[in-house]
């Protein structure tokens, strides 16, 4: 079998040093060595964004990045969106605007948006469509996605607010 | 009174338009912040200690005799730990057992999950192999050995149904309305609805419009793809983790395919990852079970990757559809007849009676026929998909309708209003209607602005459609118990596949007079929780929902004689509004009565529902689109979908499932469809080819819920999930035919099959 590498790299705000096969990619070593299991496989091959994190402050598919490519490298996952305080607006936003239904495309979207709104706090409707090209969700025909990442960055503005009750009403 | 009877009794003081107060409020679904922060866990999630992993070998031919497998040098490299093929199977039983959705028998179902004698399809599994890593696993795939005798294979519905086709089932013999053939045939069953006399019919049309329709299988698309882990133990219990639409499925199919007694079988359902109809069957569930014993009693995972679920899950069945409609000058319908012929996959069981069922169920008739045949090809054995063989019935019959309006000169949706059925008409198959809200339906989409706005340009058109799906009923369990703060723990059997835990919450909350949020709601497996049928069929909310609904009834009841017994007087002198008990001068909240009889004596019910009185949907969906002469491409610009919900308990999930369902829809109308060569392989299996919608190709999509209340449930909830993926296909060939002039009769409307109809009509 072919030997270990090591591999250090800062996840979600920490350094991690991980052990993997040359042959796996980052989404296998997230899920089946680091646990981190947030990230999914939808296709394995780039079509679906299901497993999207943030490496060097540029979206990709870790399915379609070798885990020793993270040598050295900052990784952002799902798990690392939320902050010490909460909720990320982008995951409120989602819960408020039931931006979700199964939920497995989740996380990807999520993290998609996030690079997104990084470096365009204010996108269009179309600009938002289409960068969220790449991932796919088959429950809800993206309406209430596109709103929920309209919303986070209108909150991430100052531009809008997000229901702060328990019983979040949608907007 | 039996149980039926009393649940009937309770449809009949059904609800009129009510006031709620949990009721149409849009809380946060309950599991919602695991499933933003990524900590949900879904069944490729699960890792108990000692894992091993497995793969499936599958084959490269769509139909081909296996005349020898040799699993040796498999066996033989470092770090398998089990090999298994047919062999391993035990023997299954020639019946038929009902899925819920569809019915299987499970010899044939046995010989989908592992091929024995011969392979039916490109990617139908032969083996299976464990291992300590799922590279390991992969490359021992590669030194099993198998000798194949290549056969010719059966790839169109209709070749199939030829008298010198080859034969893909030597044993299959057609059920002809009834009677079995006796010949060997692809054609597994014929069935027939009949009413009237359709020649008298058709002489009173004065306009009559007879068209053939071909459309290709789809996929559900789900984004996680199937998976199972087993661990089998040594003292023969088993414990399944997977992805499910039905946990008490999995283990009945189990309890089939591997004989072990139900009693032995754990099924956890972790969350799920889409289904749509295609995860109620097992693929990989069997094949785990087996290869944790043959390890040495280790559990083992199984995933299905992308194109393995394209290739060997449940499609939706492709189809040949001839439909005839006449009408008179007045625009009232004379008489329809409709010929369905639909692809079963590889083993019988195509979805062609629901959809024979539906195709003319949204228009009253008092002459018709239908015939639906289920047909064998070489490709995989379909699945149920969202309202199963509805869609491409209603392309056909959506299609011929709106030709009538054109001949008539009549508004689209003013000749369906003229036709359209109500309480009291009959169904294509029988029964009469309970209240239904077509109607309404109809008359809310005419109301819309989207209906009366201006599209102008060269090729643009708007098209309307309409639609019907039965829905389900089916049974459903629900137990709970109150904390001792006051707040509920409910376990309910529904998998919670699109925010069913709120709705679950929200009813039991309305009956309880408590805020949602002292609701906990918990997803039961299979022994801690009673028998709940899958979420399937629209029934979810309807039927769990009913079963809450009976729970929250009983635990206000023991709540009530807890009170009684506290101030020592008759339960029936207690009353109960809005979180307070009172009697007389006894008065106390819901909360001061949790903490005061938390004496270890429990507060626990449950209650189980079997009901039969679901409600009938119905869905008008308006399109508008710019279609490209050039390219052929269709742009949508703008999407309405209307449809009567009965009552809607999480309206952002019920628009939601509206919203989902038309965009399946769309994408089953404009881009999806299975595309194989000459020797039956698949050349589209992976995301990239196979063409689902994404964000850029769709517009928002406006979901109007209408509220025609069904008598038959305690809320007044229909089904929702699965009429509006119906519609789609129909409306957007009729937009197209307003925007180009041109009738597209195929699925998928494809730019390339949008242009060879263009140029057909040029020639």
């Amino acid at each position: 079998m072919s030997s270990k590498v090591l591999v250090r790299s800062h996840i979600n705000g920490e350094n991690i040093d991980f052990l993997v096969e040359p042959r796996q990619s980052l989404l296998e070593a997230l899920r089946d060595v680091l646990g981190l299991t947030g990230s999914k496989e939808g296709c394995n091959n780039g079509n679906c964004g299901a497993c999207n994190v943030i490496l060097n402050g540029v979206l990709v598919n870790s399915c379609l990045v070798l885990a020793v490519e993270a040598d050295g490298g900052k990784v952002i996952t799902i798990e690392g969106i939320a902050g010490p305080d909460g909720l990320h607006p982008l995951q409120q936003a989602f819960l408020q605007e039931a931006a979700l239904q199964c939920g497995i495309c989740t996380p990807g979207f999520i993290v998609s948006a996030k690079a997104l709104l990084d470096r365009n706090p204010n996108p269009t409707e179309d600009a938002v469509r289409h960068w969220l090209a790449g991932n796919l969700c088959r429950c809800t025909g993206y309406d209430k996605i596109v709103r929920a990442v309209l919303l986070a960055a209108a909150v991430m503005r100052d531009e809008a607010s997000l229901d702060a009750s328990d019983d979040l009403q949608a907007v | 009174m039996n149980a039926k009877d009393k649940l009937k009794t309770g449809a009949a003081d059904g609800p009129a338009t009510r006031e709620y107060t949990v009721i149409g409020t849009r809380p946060v679904r309950p599991d919602g912040v695991d499933k933003v922060t990524g900590r949900a866990l879904y069944g490729a999630d699960v890792h108990p200690t000692g894992l091993l992993y497995g793969a499936v070998l599958r084959s490269p031919h769509a139909h081909a005799r296996i005349v020898s497998i040799d699993t040796r040098e498999a066996e033989a490299l470092p770090g398998v730990k089990a090999v298994i093929t047919a062999a391993d199977m035990p023997e299954a039983a020639d019946e038929v057992s009902d899925h819920g959705e569809t019915s299987v028998n499970i010899r044939y179902q046995s010989w989908n999950i592992l091929a024995r004698g011969k392979v039916l399809y490109h990617g139908h599994a032969m083996a299976a192999v464990a291992a300590t890593s799922l590279h390991i696993a992969q490359e021992a795939l590669k030194l099993i050995r198998v000798e194949y005798e290549v056969l010719p294979p059966v790839l169109d519905v209709r070749a199939a149904m030829a008298a010198d086709a080859t034969i893909i089932l030597e044993n299959l013999r057609t059920d002809e309305l009834g009677h079995k053939g006796d010949r060997p045939t692809n054609i597994a069953s014929h069935m027939r609805h009949e009413r009237g006399d359709l020649d008298a019919g058709f002489a009173q049309a004065d306009v009559i419009v007879e068209r053939e329709f071909t459309t290709s299988m789809v996929h559900q698309g789900y984004i996680e793809p199937q998976n199972a882990t087993a661990l089998y133990n040594p003292d023969g219990q088993v414990t399944i983790w997977t992805s499910t639409q039905g946990a008490f499925g999995v283990r009945s199919q189990i309890e089939e395919l591997l004989h072990i007694p139900v009693s032995r079988i754990r099924v956890i359902p972790m969350e799920i990852g889409g289904g749509f109809g295609g995860k109620n069957d097992v693929y990989l569930e069997p094949l785990a079970t087996l290869l944790s014993k043959k390890s040495g009693y280790r559990p083992v995972k199984l995933t299905m990757s992308r194109a393995d679920v394209l290739q060997a899950t449940g499609p939706t069945s492709g189809s040949y559809i001839r439909v005839k409609m006449g009408a008179d000058k007045t625009g009232r319908l004379t008489a329809a007849e409709a010929y369905l012929a639909y692809e079963a996959g590889a083993f019988p069981g195509s979805p062609v009676e629901s959809g024979a069922n539906g195709i003319f169920n949204a228009y009253r008739l008092d002459n018709l026929r239908v015939d639906g045949y289920d047909v064998l090809v070489n490709k995989p054995k379909t699945a149920a998909y969202r309202a199963p063989g509805g869609s491409n019935a209603s392309f056909a019959s959506e299609s011929v309708v709106d030709e009538l309006c054109r001949k008539l000169e009549m508004d689209p949706i003013e000749f369906r209003l003229r036709n359209a059925v109500k309480e009291g008409d009959r169904k294509v198959d029988g029964p009469r209607y309970p209240r239904i809200g077509l109607i309404e339906t109809l008359e809310a989409a005419r109301a819309h602005p989207h209906y009366h706005a201006p599209l102008e340009g060269p090729h643009r058109g708007r098209g309307v459609a309409c639609a019907y799906w039965g829905n389900y009923g089916g049974r459903s369990s629900a137990s709970g118990s109150i904390n001792r703060d006051g707040t509920v723990s409910l376990v309910e059997g529904s998998v919670d596949i699109g925010g069913s835990r709120a709705a679950m919450a929200m009813q039991l909350a309305e009956v309880l007079e408590v805020p949602v949020t002292d609701v906990k709601p918990l997803v039961g497996d299979t022994d801690s929780v009673a028998y709940t049928e899958g979420t399937y069929g629209s029934r979810t909310t309807f039927a769990t929902g009913w079963a809450v609904y009976e729970l929250g009834l009983k635990l206000k009841q023991r709540l009530c004689e807890r009170a009684a017994e506290l101030w020592e007087i008759d339960p029936e002198e207690v009353s109960y509004a809005a979180g307070v008990f009172t009697a007389g001068a006894h008065r106390m909240t819901l909360k001061a009565l949790a903490r005061e009889i938390d004496d270890g004596r429990p507060l626990m019910a449950s209650a189980t529902v079997l009901p039969e009185t679901e409600g009938p949907a119905f869905a008008v969906h308006i399109v508008d689109v710019d279609v490209d002469p050039e390219t052929g491409k269709v742009q949508l610009l703008r999407y309405t979908a209307v449809q009567d919900v009965g009552t809607a308990i999480h309206p952002s999930y019920v628009e939601g499932q509206i919203q989902g369902g038309a965009a399946q829809g769309i994408g089953w109308a404009l881009n999806e469809e299975y595309v194989y060569d000459a020797e039956g392989h698949m050349l589209n299996a992976s995301f990239l080819d196979y063409r689902m919608p994404t964000a850029l190709d769709l517009p928002m999509i406006d979901a109007v819920i209408v509220e025609v209340p069904n008598p038959g449930h305690p809320y007044g909830v229909r089904g929702v999930g699965e009429v509006p993926i119906v519609p789609p296909p129909g409306a957007l060939a009729n937009a197209i035919y307003r925007a180009l002039g041109v009738r597209m009769t195929v699925l998928p409307m494809s730019p390339g099959h949008v242009l060879e109809a263009l140029w057909a009509i040029e020639d």
